[in-house]
């Protein structure tokens, strides 16, 4: 049996509902992180009359960053991982997870040549890739700001 | 209202991610690149705004929001100081959330140890 018929077998004894599940525990769970989002959006608005919106933006990223941080810590965030797979990895909340849980799992090789040198192993990516696109899309706003 | 469509938004575009992993089995690391590369787009589109406008956090909370923040993080730069501003913008507008998580991963790890499952 080759990748593809594999594949193809795991794909026929998989249960329908199984997915559909699985697609209501991500929607539910992401729903919440960015209802908790939404929140904080809201206090630190009333909490902070002075920040304006980008301001108050990256204080609740920040916030929510630095709790996956320590909830995955605590070995609570991949509990809620488990159960809910995509619904938390795609909030920023699965950025934090991703570069903290590479932190402590490379943290028995130092410090410095294991933290430091792993944290980003998983996170790299989307900065690198996210720098070079909003980049590129710079330079295309910059020259076409040229001609009108 | 916002509340509302928070969730619901944010909720769509995770289980979105949900239906990209059981389809392709990519890695955390290519789902997370993709909801980047697609929130870029949109912001590029200049569709991002009128969703934030509606959705609130439930469009910059996924890491969508993140790819939108560094183009427009690079856009206004350059309508402010030209040139440079294609360098600048984005990791400008997104210096917190990154400074963050690199010191709380950081301290995290230094704490607690990885727990073999």
């Amino acid at each position: 049996m080759d990748r593809a018929e594999y594949a193809e077998y795991i794909k026929k004894i998989t249960p329908k509902s199984k997915i559909w599940s699985s697609l209501l525990r991500a929607f539910i769970v992401g729903g919440l992180i960015c209802l908790l989002g939404e929140s904080l959006n809201a206090l630190y608005k009333m909490w902070l009359p002075n920040y304006d919106q980008t301001q108050i933006g990256a204080l609740v990223s920040s916030t929510l960053i630095f709790l996956a941080a320590v909830l995955t810590g605590l070995g609570v965030y991949d509990k809620i991982g488990y159960f809910a797979g995509g619904g938390s990895i795609v909030p920023i909340t699965g950025f934090s997870n991703s570069i903290t849980s590479a932190a402590m799992e490379f943290r028995k090789e130092g410090i410095i040549f294991g933290t430091c040198a792993n944290m980003f192993k998983i996170a790299g990516p989307v900065i690198v890739v996210g720098v070079a696109i909003a980049m590129l899309c710079g330079l295309g706003y910059f020259i076409v700001g040229l001609f009108i | 209202m916002t509340f509302l469509w928070a969730f619901l938004v944010g909720g769509f575009i995770c289980a979105l991610g949900q239906l990209l992993i059981l389809k392709t089995n990519w890695t955390p690391a290519r789902i997370l690149v993709t909801f980047v590369v697609l929130g870029a787009l949109l912001q590029v589109c200049m569709v991002f705004d009128s969703l934030k406008q509606f959705a609130g956090a439930g469009v910059t909370t996924p890491i969508t929001g993140f790819g939108a923040g560094l183009v427009k993080g690079t856009f206004e730069n350059i309508d402010k100081y030209g040139f440079i501003g294609i360098f600048t913008g984005g990791l400008t507008a997104m210096s917190a959330g990154i400074a963050v998580a690199i010191v709380s991963g950081l301290v995290i790890g230094m704490i607690f140890k990885s727990r073999s499952k």
